[in-house]
């Protein structure tokens, strides 16, 4: 303290410690910044996440149906057939075998099932006309929910002519009212003509990278690629012949008939009570094949037809233009009904989109928890116990330990490896069955419930065990009456963890036989059963695009399940934590 | 010194692992009447009280060796459930520690986990007998359903007592119970020692000389795992023989 003045002022005080306090600040909002960026992140990915998937099982909560009559007879047992001869019936004008089957696969096999359970119930009414609704099948039920995109509809410019020649017609207008579907028309076939010409250009380029190597060949070699080059350059003019083909017919004048085919958009005109689909086409002039009938020819009014075109070409989607003629028909008559699909809960899985749901996952999926939790929950519980409690310290333990530890981080599908060699091979386990998946999710799910336990009976006050010990109880009493008790809370948060994880699981199911293809509800756990993500794994691979909004929807129905679960344990936590 | 000997320790040693805790100490705890252990931080006070009732047997790296008689019985023979034990020796801890319980059922638990009470009518009668002897029945009999975490510190160290009352031990052994305390709290738990000293053998750990003074009819005096001297109160606060005691209680170092 020799040197007191130079103590004043203090180092607090200067101009570099208000620097030094500037950086600390700035650094502290700095921190502060990321921390909000970091949740703000998440926050979106949360939304977007939970939007996706309940906007697009929103598509999954209603189906339609088409409200026609049925034609049963008393003791029919043939659904499939009744189904089709009352689409026969509800549309005479549909001939020959394709158009009948593209009458058919509007009806789905789900209408033959719905009477067989009416039938069964004892509600089916029998008749020549029965008033019924026919499930839409998948493609049909896509197409009202304008997933091919919807129909167009231009308003009429001017009078239509209708002239009857064999067996299309020709439709005359003076006002250009085709102007704008030729247009587009040769859109699309400007369209195909380029992507000739890029498919001639790539093997123009195969021409000259193989000109550019045949001086370094001699012999067979050379005139194998001689050959090749020969025979590309055929496949180029090929292709450039294709496209000038193309490029002749968009350059041609507005007076020609255009010949459409189906890679180019549709294009139908409605008319006089009927639908007709345009097969060639020029301005003024198309020729067109009726799809559903018009009433009669008489020359259509401005304001009293309309031209309709669907952008996508037939052969880019399931749903051909037959059967979106007779849609519009239908929903113009309002025949088309949507309704709540509650069947989606009601019925299991299906190889038809329309009828497959989401009732023997689900029971599956409690089935295997409630094996998993039975195993898991004591077994973990009393190992933590013993390990915390009784457990000598020594080399073993420690052993046991590190292994329990290292068992929570092996991969999921490993356990489903040991659940094949071990329950099913060794001990006979039935496949696919909510046991054997239950067996294997416990194992999983025991390091965590394990570690959760022990860290919460170590957390709880050793004064506590004092307490119990120091006027005279056991061991066991002191662990069940005082120890357990407080430590529950935390031990039932590290088991929900667990069994949330093993709900969500699906590699170690896929081992065990639960991805295999089960239509019944499992009614015990040694009955085949699936579970919910392995159905969501499913139905994501299938081809049918159907499956799509039933996938959102089965996750949905995984992430309500997962909801229910966490809301029972925090409920129980409540329960033991009131016990101050 | 007419009260009849309860406990007999000849020889008692003990290890932590290699620590050598406590020394070869003799030490004979007379019954009604109260017996204060003082010394410096780290003596071995607190682990001779633990040998008393096998608490110390709850640390697996603890050994203990000697002769430690209760009533002529060797309280370390294999023959002797530590547990059984612990209810004839009952303790009390330097931190009130109720369960997080019911004020009742802190009383209860002990006599029920020893079955000491036939009927619901008998183990109130404990409940009200243990309340009342730690002088806490007044204040809390109203709300025996309120938890035991509710009270305050020098009620909730009082209802430790009672608990360990309620079992009806032979020993009370008292970890520095009032460390914790305020004043006022202190002198109502002193007072309730001294009280219980005259129908208990009642062993107690203080830092508190003064405390040792006002409630202890015998006081023993620990440093470093060597039981110095041990007399009565009045010798070793007033007449102490040995340097180090001299040192302590005149508060010299400690």
């Amino acid at each position: 303290m020799t040197d007191a003045a130079s103590l004043s002022p203090s180092v607090h005080t200067t101009d570099e410690a208000a620097v030094r306090l500037k950086k600390r600040r700035s650094a502290e909002t700095r921190l502060k910044a990321y921390g909000m960026i970091a949740i703000g992140l998440a926050a979106l990915a949360l939304v977007a996440l939970l939007w996706n998937i309940v906007a697009r099982t929103m598509n999954a909560a209603t189906e339609h149906y088409i409200a026609i009559e049925a034609q049963i007879e008393e003791g029919e047992d043939d659904f499939l057939k009744v189904v089709k001869k009352s689409a026969r019936a509800g549309f005479p004008y549909v001939s020959g075998r394709s158009g009948k089957r593209e009458l058919y696969g509007l009806f789905s096999d789900g209408a033959a099932d719905d009477m067989r359970r009416a039938r069964d119930a004892g509600t089916l009414e029998t008749g020549d006309a029965v008033p019924m609704r026919f499930l839409m099948s998948d493609t049909a039920d896509l197409y009202m929910r304008g997933e091919f995109g919807s129909l167009e509809n231009q308003e009429s410019a001017g009078t239509l002519a209708i002239e009857e020649g064999g067996k299309a017609f020709t439709l005359r207008t003076d006002t250009g009212a085709f102007t704008d579907a030729l247009g587009r028309a040769k859109a699309g076939l400007a369209v195909e003509a380029d992507s000739l010409r890029r498919q001639a250009a790539r093997q123009s380029a195969g021409i000259t990278a193989q000109e550019a190597r045949i001086d370094s060949v001699t012999g067979l070699e050379r005139e194998d690629m001689l050959v090749q080059i020969e025979g590309f350059k055929a496949a180029r003019d090929r292709l450039d012949g294709q496209a000038s083909a193309l490029d002749a017919l968009v350059t041609g004048d507005g007076d020609t008939l255009l010949e459409l085919s189906d890679r180019m958009a549709s294009f139908f005109v409605e008319a006089n009570g009927g639908i007709l689909k345009l097969t060639e086409v020029s301005a003024d002039i198309a020729r067109a094949v009726p799809l559903v009938p018009m009433n009669d020819t008489d020359a259509a009014a401005n304001g009293a037809w309309s031209l309709r075109i669907l952008d996508r070409p037939e052969i880019g989607r399931p749903v051909k233009d037959r059967q979106v003629a007779i849609l519009e028909t239908l929903q113009r008559d309002g025949r088309i009904e949507e309704v709540a699909n509650w069947k989606f809960f009601s019925l299991s899985d299906s190889t038809q989109p329309e009828i497959a749901g989401i009732k023997g996952a689900l029971i599956g999926s409690m089935w295997t928890m409630l094996v998993t939790f039975c195993l898991a929950f004591p077994i973990g519980v009393m190992a933590a116990i013993y390990l915390e409690e009784f457990a000598p310290r020594n080399r073993f333990t420690d052993f046991i330990e590190v292994n329990i530890n290292n068992l929570a981080a092996v991969p999921s599908i490993v356990f489903g490896l040991l659940g094949l060699a071990v329950f099913l091979n060794f001990f006979g386990t039935p496949r696919s069955s909510p046991l054997a998946g239950g067996l294997v999710l416990a194992l999983m799910t025991l390091p965590t419930v394990i570690i959760a336990a022990r860290a919460a009976i170590r957390a709880v006050p050793p004064s506590i065990r004092w307490a119990a010990m120091g006027i005279g109880a056991s061991k066991t009493q002191t662990v069940f009456h005082h120890v357990l008790p407080l430590a529950m809370p935390g031990i039932l948060t590290g088991t929900i963890i667990g069994m949330a994880q093993a709900l969500g699981e699906t590699a170690p199911l896929l081992m065990i036989g639960m991805v295999a293809f089960i239509t019944a509800v499992p009614e015990g756990i040694t009955d085949s059963a699936t579970v919910l993500p392995v159905q969501v794994f499913n139905w994501a691979n299938a081809s049918e695009r159907a499956f799509d909004m039933r996938t959102a929807a089965a996750i949905a129905v995984l992430l309500a399940f997962l909801v229910v679960m966490n809301a029972i344990a925090i409920i129980l936590r409540k329960r033991f934590e009131r016990r101050w | 010194m007419s009260d009849p000997i309860k406990f007999h320790c000849k020889g008692v040693d003990v290890w932590y692992g290699d620590t050598h805790a406590i020394k070869d100490n003799d030490i004979d705890i007379h019954d009604n009447s109260v017996t204060a252990f003082i010394g410096p931080s780290g003596c071995g006070k607190s682990t001779f009280l633990r040998c008393l009732n096998r608490m110390n047997d709850t640390i697996d790296i603890c050994r203990v060796t000697g002769t430690l008689l209760l009533d002529g019985d060797d309280i370390y023979s294999r023959d002797v459930d530590p547990v059984q034990l612990r209810a004839r020796v009952g303790m009390v801890f330097q931190k009130p520690n109720p369960f997080p319980k019911s004020i009742y059922d802190n009383v209860a638990y002990g006599p029920r986990i020893h079955g000491l009470a036939r009927n619901k009518a008998d183990l109130d009668a404990i409940v009200e007998e243990s309340l009342g002897a730690a002088g806490l029945w007044d204040e809390v009999k109203d709300r025996l359903a309120a938890p035991g975490t509710g009270l305050s510190g020098g009620q909730q160290q009082r209802l430790c007592i009672a608990r360990a009352i309620a079992t009806k031990p032979e020993v009370l052994l008292m970890d520095e119970p009032c460390s914790a305390l305020d004043p006022i709290a202190t002198e109502t738990v002193e007072e309730l020692i001294s009280g219980l000293g005259k129908r208990y053998c009642v062993v107690i750990v203080t830092h508190s000389m003064q405390q040792a003074n006002r409630i202890s009819q015998r006081t023993a005096f620990f440093h470093l795992g060597n039981l110095v001297e041990y007399d009565t109160t009045d010798a070793i606060f007033s007449t102490p023989k040995d340097e180090r005691t001299i040192g302590y209680v005149s508060g010299r170092f400690g």
